[in-house]
């Protein structure tokens, strides 16, 4: 049973194979990958309610005891995870479908789709360092090469920067795993928390911790590292850059969510000090940063960047509510963001551009998506009864509670600018007179159903959020009592054999 | 022997890094190639150098033996870095035809 827990790695390797078996054969590789990713839907889907119903599940590669073989490791954190990448995988490919052109899907984008997917899904189950480090690095290959599909002039600059600011932490992350070795002379996580609790260097493991924070926070793209971010993501096609906007940056934040509340644990009066500092750095900067631009997805990256701020928050804040409303953001942030840039997509395709200023009057030819576009926007800046109101709730409570009303009023301001940010985008785009430049009514049939697909699960989690908070909730106290974790990860040998 | 690697260590990643700040392209590649060298051999040296027997345990404990994790460790980076450096190298020559230079300052953003 508890081999399921490499199934959502292995069925993107062997669909991404066999895409590249049918190199030439454009309908098979479509099929492939509709198959893949449902079914790694449904599988996601079935370990959510295993790991609900029956605790952590460990699945130790070719049976080695930990700490020397490598653990998967399943807890309820990570299989939420691995259910939204899977449903963000399966949405994004069927927009991919009409949005990434003949020539992109003919040099190969379906193979690197689903190496990306095994990457992610990877880093999110894995409970070894190194092979973090391993899945980290799929992922990135995988996504340096979609960044660069295509060839035009401005994906190669930004490619180029992009490679070489992920390189760099990569690089830093492998020299980090090898100190962590020297130190604690295992990298299994399970043993890590057990044996970085016991050291006596606790000033030598904090510095660790930074360097680890450094490492996650480039990919997370936390406030002084983001910069790489808002030029590289708006340049590929937009299914690559919803893929992209919605999971790559969270697999940093998760990253952090798990050092940070397994690993580094000594000393959390000033390492989890320095990340709230951080967090609120990130939102404010993250969102003036948006409100400044004037390139649809241009706005849309930076407000990513404002949002990873929130459930970076969630962790400095490090109490079981804040714990959750954090988790419950990356929920409502990854369908969010995902359906923001696909309607992005699709208005580049109605107007041909996606400078906000030459848009304008989308609203009577296209009453349906600018609907869709204000429900999105609504929950990203956090109105009610829409999922981000809860989530950035959950939030402020935790910190009312714990005192720091600092972060409230950022939080509360950050929202704020959120939404005068989103205003803008509604007022040039959809408000106003007709652009003379538009002249043809494009066809945006095949674009529509993913888009609203999304918006219609952010409106859900909104209508029932209560019991997905309480999922949150539960996952939390998973990640605040590390105990069971490490129990269940020597527990799994033995398990195994019975 | 630590200190002749941490050395050696410090040369790698201080010369790599000089050659990342560069603005050619192809200097930023092999100041990769240098950090990453420097890596393998920064977890080469955490697993503590001694002389020591294969690690094969068949029989009798054969006394002492070296410490197999790092060297897994330093061959998956090699591999690793091995095909990120062939993408970068085949990237920037992409960038070269495409944009006509490898000055990192001269690639502007095309107009939008």
């Amino acid at each position: 049973m508890t081999r399921l827990v490499i199934l959502p790695i292995l069925i993107p390797l062997l669909a991404g194979t066999l895409c590249l078996l049918c190199w030439g054969r454009l309908r098979l590789q479509r099929q492939i990958s509709l198959v893949s990713a449902g079914v790694i839907l449904i599988v996601a889907l079935f370990l959510l309610e295993r790991v609900r119903a029956g605790g952590i599940l460990v699945s130790m590669m070719g049976n080695w005891p930990p700490p020397f073989g490598i653990a998967l490791v399943a807890d309820l954190l990570s299989t939420i995870m691995v259910v939204l990448s899977a449903t963000m995988g399966l949405t994004v490919l069927v927009y991919a479908f009409g949005n990434v052109g003949r020539e992109r899907e003919r040099w190969g984008f379906y193979p690197l789709y689903h190496f990306l997917l095994m990457g992610i899904n990877g880093s999110f189950l894995t409970g070894d360092l190194f092979n973090l480090f391993v899945f980290f690095e799929v992922m990135l290959i995988a996504s340096y090469v979609l960044l660069a599909l295509g060839g035009e002039p401005g994906q190669l600059q930004e490619s180029f920067k992009y490679l070489v600011m992920n390189l760099l932490a990569s690089t830093i992350f492998l020299a980090s795993v090898g100190i962590v070795y020297g130190v604690a002379g295992t990298l299994n996580m399970a043993d890590l928390a057990q044996k970085l609790a016991q050291t006596e260097r606790s000033g030598l493991v904090t510095a660790l911790s930074m360097l680890f924070l450094f490492v996650f926070g480039v990919k997370a793209a936390i406030f002084p590292l983001f910069f790489w971010l808002p030029d590289s993501y708006p340049e590929p096609p937009t299914a690559v850059t919803a893929i992209f906007g919605g999971l790559l940056t969270k697999v940093g934040v998760y990253a952090i969510m798990r050092a940070f509340t397994l690993l580094f644990i000594q000393d959390v009066a000033f390492t989890h000090t320095l990340i709230l500092i951080l967090s609120a750095f990130t939102i404010i900067v993250g969102v003036l940063g948006a409100i400044v631009q004037n390139h649809f997805k241009r706005i849309l990256t930076y407000h990513i960047i404002s949002q990873v701020g929130y459930m970076v928050l969630g962790i400095g804040l490090y109490t079981p509510l804040a714990l959750a409303g954090a988790i419950f953001y990356i929920i409502h942030h990854i369908i969010v963001k995902t359906s923001l840039f696909l309607i992005s997509g699709i208005t580049e395709r109605v107007t041909g551009t996606n400078q906000v200023r030459e848009m304008g009057g989308l609203l009577n030819p296209y009453p349906l998506v600018t609907t869709l576009f204000l429900l999105a926007a609504l929950s990203l800046a956090g109105m009610p009864p829409l999922s981000g109101f809860f989530a950035k709730l959950a939030l402020i409570v935790a910190s009312m509670r714990e005192g720091h009303y600092v972060y409230v009023a950022v939080a509360l301001l950050g929202s704020f600018l959120t939404l005068l940010s989103m205003t803008k985008i509604y007022l040039y785009v959809f408000w106003g007179a007709d652009s003379p430049k538009r002249e043809r009514p494009a066809r945006y049939g095949d674009l529509l159903p993913p888009a609203a697909f999304l918006v219609l699960l952010t409106v859900t989690l909104g209508l029932y959020g209560e019991p997905v908070l309480r999922l949150a909730q539960e996952a939390a106290e998973q990640l605040l009592f590390p105990q069971g974790y490490i129990e269940a990860v020597f527990a799994a040998v033995e398990g195994a054999k019975r | 022997m630590e200190l002749l690697l941490t050395l050696a260590i410090g040369t790698l990643f201080g010369a790599g890094t000089y050659l990342i700040l560069r603005r050619s392209l192809l200097k930023v590649v092999i100041g990769f190639s240098l950090v990453s060298h420097g890596t393998n051999l920064l977890l080469l040296t955490v697993g503590k150098l001694k002389r020591g027997a294969v690690p094969i345990l068949v029989d009798a404990f054969p006394g002492p033996y070296a410490d197999p994790l790092p060297q897994a460790l330093i061959l998956t980076a090699i591999v690793i870095s091995f095909a990120v450096t062939a993408f970068m190298l085949a990237l920037v020559y992409r960038t070269y035809q495409t944009l006509g230079t490898d000055d990192l300052d001269r690639m502007r953003r095309p107009p939008e």
